[in-house]
């Protein structure tokens, strides 16, 4: 199979996202980056669990002071259902269903969005509303250096998944392609996991003091 | 990557066989998306109920998040499936490196 061969319904292969070299290749190198990845996280989360509360006064804000269940709560759902959303993505990937596919990403985008709209918000209101920036303690920078790095990737996920949707719109599914789907929705997969340890951790360790 | 090669011959008969086994696949995936949903509130409500001490909480929510993660992993990206042994190497490696870099930092080193 050439990998711009024109494709059908009927040749299109059962694991088209492993097909060609080049796609084998992608999907051993994406997953070495996730295990790079996974050390990058733990190093920013063990750096903000030691930094966790240190401020250098005793009128400046906790953990325990800052966070709301509400809006965390909010956060986490959105960004677990935009998970479930590229999964039906690779679903109708797999059935060689690019229209449905396509609208299954844009569904994730959308959801990433108002994920880092809520975040935008969030640390908004904690700089004015608690004078809680990223250099006004330790405690401070740890906590927007993790917590940013993750809405950074989420960024970065967005702007990855609407230029696969916009460049290949007119193209249709091949096995050129169909691997960088797979890979922008595993990375967008990883997004989540890395969520999970941050709203468990930071948020709900937080306000359990 | 046990799926790859399904020839009978019949290519009608095949796709019609591989769209049935996506859709149970997809129906897994829900499943798992609804069990992640109920973990995620467990811990939120442990949270919020304020009955319990924080030597409960913590580990406790920590547990559910390690099993939500299992759940992203081995199952939202396939790790469970054939053909991903060098994945699963280089998660362990980093996991390894992950619990051994937050131990140090949590325990030897002082600030």
């Amino acid at each position: 199979m050439h990998v711009e061969e024109k494709m059908t319904v009927e040749t299109w292969p059962a694991a088209p996202e492993k097909q060609t070299l080049d796609a084998k290749n992608k999907f051993l190198g994406f997953w070495l980056f996730l295990g790079g990845e996974t050390v990058l996280f733990a190093s920013l989360f063990a750096t903000y669990l030691a930094l966790k509360d240190s401020v250098p006064r005793s009128d400046m804000p906790l953990a325990k002071d800052l966070f709301e269940i509400p809006l965390v709560f909010a956060m986490t759902m959105i960004l677990l259902t935009s998970s479930l959303t590229s999964v039906y993505a690779m679903y109708h990937m797999k059935n060689f269903n690019f229209k449905k596919m396509q609208v299954w990403l844009g569904i994730t985008v959308i959801l990433g969005l108002a994920f880092l709209g809520l975040e935008i918000y969030e640390f908004n209101h904690y700089v004015h509303e608690f004078g809680h920036t990223f250099t006004s303690s330790a405690f401070g920078s740890a906590f927007y250096t993790l917590v940013g790095f993750h809405g950074a990737h989420v960024a970065f996920g967005l702007l990855w998944i609407t230029t696969l949707i916009i460049r290949n719109s007119k193209r249709g599914l091949n096995l050129y392609n169909a691997p960088k789907y797979y890979v922008a929705s595993l990375y967008w997969h990883f997004i989540d996991v890395v969520w999970v340890f941050i709203f468990t951790v930071v948020y709900l360790m937080g306000m359990v003091g | 990557m046990a799926n790859e090669q399904l020839n009978s011959g019949n290519p009608r008969v095949d796709i019609e066989y591989r769209r049935k086994k996506n859709a149970e696949e997809m129906k897994h995936q829900v499943i798992t998306f609804a069990l992640m949903i109920f973990l995620t509130l467990i811990a939120f409500v442990a949270v919020a109920y304020e009955g319990f001490t924080g030597w409960f909480i913590v580990p406790f929510i920590l547990l559910l998040a390690v099993v939500q993660v299992i759940f992203q992993l081995f199952y939202f990206m396939h790790m469970s499936h054939e053909g991903h042994e060098a994945p699963k190497l280089f998660m362990y490696t980093g996991v390894l490196i992950a619990f051994v870099t937050i131990l140090c930092y949590t325990t030897i080193i002082w600030w």
